[in-house]
Formats: structure tokens, sequence, C-alpha cells
């Protein structure tokens, strides 16, 4: 059993103009097995708290806690966040040319691992985690996210989600881009990961589609930084009829 | 042994083609310094196939060169080591070419021949190792219809002086490829360049580079398009790391007027890994006349891409790794064209090594 605990968290980023406050005091509790959804307009921060969490280096910490299971995350460097356990889906994953899939996704689980996976059952648990995303077995010989399709790309995230076996993962807007067909596909994927480790999720959207597909048991509406309501998963539905308009005008 | 004559223009740096050359450097092998030695370190490694040959013989130049160091060679060198692969040979194992001897109190002055027959199809491979001084004059000629892939790789000890030109004639409907890699020596000055015979000819000159802290290595590329319907396509990489580091790279590419129908494209891309270092990318397109397929160069210059390690990162490998698989990414792209994997390792080997001295030296 896993808690992830944001509390107060101010981030802001340096701009040509500036220096821009984009999070002000963001509050959320997430337990291993839970899924919360974090919707909101665009512009409002969202993609901001995942890289945030993440650890990257373009946002400034300016207040307030992460932490994994009480153990400060912000201190963390980038890798050490995904040994810890967090794992960010990205919403555009860049390319790595001449770093072949096969090979990044060996070194990552290396490093997770603490030791190389044995070489028999790691082909065979690639294969199984590529065939239940249904992709193509040539994709294991492609450089990573190179000339990958929108889809592709968020089924190759997702497929490291599920052999990377991570305590906690931030989904930043894994359906954008997606058609309805790959969009089933990929949230079985989550389903499927949620299951096997008692995953806790935090699922970030702009849409209520990707919902029908994962259940969230919170719903969090984000706007301008911070998170200005919550409640379950009948929240979705209201966004869903009234859009943001309310919130943005706050 | 014997001390060279001295009657041969001596370029002082102010020379377009000496500009970026640390000439003090050069062991006095281009203002007549070098003590001339006897050696004549090239040998074949292992069995040749048949229908390949490798002779000393006296042969004329293939083609006339305004280089001051070659010239030097042409008045030295008394014999051409020949490569020489029959017409219609397909040698499927690559031929290895590699240096028996080196010494840096003496300079060697070697001429080289490599010549395919017509509709011979083969692959060269030459390991410049050992710590040396090595002049170097090496012609190719590609009979019509034939395909050679010529890798050098320069692995030199880390105080050798090599300067060379690998000069390629190719003529109808033939193909050249060349794959350069220097990751070794003080000073590496590398001149390859392409003539074309005939239509139908085409040209790749691929080429990786590692300097770290203090090594010199420039590449200086010369493709003339004096005949119609001839296609090439360079494309060099290199990285840099620790101070004083600096890699040149020259592409002059020339259409003249008589090459219609021309297909060029020429691109140099620089790792820069720490400060300290210098990359200079000079791309140079001459056309005089406008009836051709395409002409276009790009050079760029850049650091590590922050957004590739921060992804590597996020998949819990650490930055040192994450480096290593973007610099490995970099230049796989062309040591992967080498074609042998036991060559290619050795190359990944000695670039991971290279980096990570780099790291040690800050």
């Amino acid at each position: 059993m896993s808690t992830l605990e944001i509390r107060n968290l101010q981030v802001s980023v340096d701009t040509d103009n500036g220096t821009v406050e984009i999070l002000k005091g963001v509050d959320l509790t997430i337990k291993s097995g839970e899924t919360h959804a974090i919707m909101g307009p665009n512009g409002s921060g969202k993609s901001t708290l995942a890289y945030s969490i993440a650890g990257h280096p373009k946002y400034t910490i300016t207040g307030g806690s992460v932490t994994l299971d009480g153990v400060d995350v912000l201190e963390m460097t980038v890798d050490e966040r995904a040994k810890a356990g967090l794992f960010l889906a990205m919403q555009y994953p860049v390319e790595v040319p001449g770093v072949s899939v096969s090979n990044f996704l060996r070194t990552a689980a290396t490093a997770l691992r603490g030791e190389a996976p044995k070489l028999r059952t790691w082909v065979g648990e690639v294969k199984d985690a590529m065939e239940a995303l249904n992709m193509d077995p040539s994709f294991a010989t492609r450089n990573v996210n190179e000339g990958f399709s929108g889809g592709e790309k968020k089924r190759h995230e997702i497929m490291q989600l599920e052999l990377l076996k991570p305590k906690m993962a931030i989904l930043d807007e894994t359906d954008s881009g997606l058609d309805v067909d790959a969009l089933r596909i990929v949230s079985e994927g989550v389903n499927r990961a949620k299951a096997a480790n008692n995953l806790g999720v935090i699922l970030i959207t702009h849409y209520t589609r990707i919902l029908r597909y994962i259940q969230p048991d919170f719903v969090h509406v984000f706007a301008n930084g911070r998170v200005v309501e919550q409640g379950g998963p009948e929240l979705a539905e209201k966004l869903e009829a009234n859009g943001y308009a309310d919130y943005v005008s706050k | 042994m014997s001390v060279l004559t001295t009657n041969y223009l001596t370029p002082t740096g102010r020379e377009e083609a000496w500009r970026f050359t640390p000439l003090k450097r050069l062991r006095g092998l281009h203002d007549g310094v070098a003590v001339q030695s006897d050696r004549e370190s090239l040998i074949t490694k292992g069995a040749l196939p048949s229908g390949v040959s490798f002779t000393r013989e006296n042969l004329e130049p293939l083609a006339s060169s305004d280089d001051v160091i070659i010239e030097r060679v042409r008045g030295a060198a008394t014999s051409v080591a020949h490569l020489a692969i029959a017409p219609n040979t397909e040698v499927a194992e690559p031929i290895f070419l590699g240096r028996s001897a080196g010494a840096l109190d003496t300079a060697e002055f070697s001429r080289v021949r490599i010549t395919l027959g017509t509709h011979a199809v083969a692959t060269v491979i030459v390991e410049n190792t050992t710590d040396t001084v090595l002049a170097e004059d090496l012609e190719i000629y590609c009979a019509p219809g034939s395909n050679l892939k010529f890798v050098t790789l320069q692995e030199f000890e880390s105080k050798s002086v090599y300067t060379a030109r690998h000069h390629a004639v190719v003529d109808k409907d033939a193909t050249f490829k060349s794959i350069t890699v220097t990751v070794g020596g003080d000073v590496v000055r590398i001149l390859p360049t392409v003539e074309f015979k005939a239509p139908g000819a085409s040209a790749d000159l691929l080429g990786v580079y590692f300097a770290t802290a203090g090594q010199f290595f420039e590449h200086r590329m010369h493709v003339d398009h004096a005949v119609p319907h001839a296609k090439s396509n360079v494309n060099y990489k290199g990285a840099l790391a620790g101070k004083d580091a600096h890699t040149v790279w020259i592409g002059d590419v020339l259409i003249r007027a008589a090459a219609e129908g021309t297909d060029t494209y020429e691109l140099n891309r620089n790792l820069l890994l720490s400060d300290g270092a210098r990359a200079d990318s000079v791309p140079n397109l001459e056309i005089e006349t406008g009836e051709i397929i395409g002409a276009g160069h790009a050079s760029t210059t850049g650091r590590f891409d922050d957004e590739q390690l921060f992804y590597l990162m996020s998949r819990g490998i650490a930055m040192a790794d994450a480096r290593r698989l973007v610099v490995r990414g970099f230049f796989n792209e062309i040591v992967s064209e080498i074609g042998n994997e036991e060559v290619q390792n050795r190359i990944m080997d000695r670039i991971d090594a290279e980096l990570e001295k780099a790291a040690h030296n800050g």
C-alpha cells in the first residue's frame, strides 16, 4: 500500500517574459488502487503538475511538498523518482534517434529492477506486452518514438507502464489523439496495470471520453493552477454537460 | 632513412585548406622536417579470397593533387600497396587491411591503391592502429558496375599524426560507399574526395568522429560532379568532449555545368558534450547548372537534448547511462552501416570509453 501526497505545491517556470507562477498550491492524496481524474481547461496547469512530480528541469518548485510513503520526492533526481515507483506517461513522448525500443526497454528494466532481466523471460515479457496492446513485433526494432504515429506513441507509453510496474502512474492526456479503437486498447492496458500491481493513477484529461473506459474513483477540477472542485465520478458527468465555463470565469 | 627534400610549397596556415589545421603538431609532415622511415606497414589480415590480390607495384597516380603532403608522399614513396579485386568477383566477407608497425620519431609515406574490376563487389576495412606518424595517399578506382564499401577506422594511439587523402574515382553505374571512423590520434586530417567518371555513378560518404581533450580531427570532403546523372550523399556525425577538443568538417560539393541531373545532399551534425570544445562545420555547395534533381546541405551543432535525457531518466535510467544511450544512438545510424558486428561493437565500446574518459575529466 503506497500513498502519494501532494501538499500546497507551488511551481513556476521561467519564460522570456520572466518567471510565471503556474501551480498556486495543489493538494492531492492518491493511494494504491485509486484512480484520480484531473480535469480542466487548457492552460490550467495539469501538465505542469505531471512534469513537476516527475522532476522535469524546466519547472521550479517554489513551495509545498510531494512525498511517496513519507519520502520526499522533490529531493530525488528524475531517475530516482522512477526507481521509487513513479511513472509518467507523456503526452508528447520524445524521439531518441538510434536507440531501439527493445534496447531502451531492457535498459530501463535493468535500472528499475537493479539487475538485467533474464533474456529468456524478458523476450517473452516484451512480446506479451506488445501483443496485449496490438503492436506489431517489428515495433521492438524501431527507434524510440521515431516516426511513431500519435497512437503508437501512446501504446508505447502504456506498454512501458505494464512492463516497468510502477506504484503510481501519472497519465498526461494519454487519450489525446487516439481514435476509439486505440483509446479502448490503451485503456485496457491501464486497467490491466491497475489490476496487476494495485496501481495508483492520476489521469489527466481534458475530455470525459476516456473515463468511460477507465473508471475514476475521484474527479478533481483544475483551474488556474489549483484544484477548484472535487467529487466522485458524477462530477465528470456534470463537466460533460456544462464544460469548464463555470470554473474559468472564477 | 633520408631527410626529405624541401622543394615544396610549405603551408603557412593562412591558406584556405590549412586554416584550421595545427601545423606545429604535424611532426614535420607538411614542411619536410619529418624524417622518412622505410616502413611499408600496410598488410592484409587473414587469407585473401580468390580473385583478390595484394601486391607492391609502381603505379602512376589516378588523379592530381594540390595537397602539399600528398605531393610529398608521391615524391617519397617508392612503391604502391595495391589491393585489386578482379572483375566480376563478389567477395562476401570483408577484406581487412591494417598497419603492422608505427613509430613517432620517423614518418611513413604510404601510397595505397584499391581497384575494383567491372562488376566486382567488395567491402574493404582498413584498421589504422598503433602510435605512428603517417601520411597516406590512398586512391580508389571503381570500374563500371562495381560496388565498394570502404571502411577506415582511425583507432590510433594518443600521439599519432595521420594525414591522408582518400580519393575515389567512380566510373559508370558504380557504387562507392565510404565509412570513415576517427576516434584516436593527436592530429588526424583526412580528405575524402570523389570524382565521377560517367553517368550512373554514386557515392555515399559517411563518417563519425569523437574528439576528446586536446585532439584535433579534420575531415575535408570534396565531391566533384563533372558528369551528368551522378548521385552523392554525405553524412558525418561528430561528438566532442573536453578542453580544446577540436573538429573540423568541410563539405565542398561542386556541380559543374556539364553535371545535369545531379542529385546531392550533405549533412554534418555535431554534439558538444562539454565546454571548451570547438566544432567547425562548413558546408559549401557550388552549382554551375540549374538542371539538377536536387542539391542541399545542412549543418547543426548542439548540446544534449534535455528532453531526451528527461525521457530516459523518467524510466529509471541514470544520467550517465542516459547520456551513453543518446550518444550511442547518435552514432548508431552511421556505425551500423559498417555491416560487421565485431567492428561495430568495438567502435561503440570505444565511443563509450571516450565518453567515460570525458566525464571523468570534467
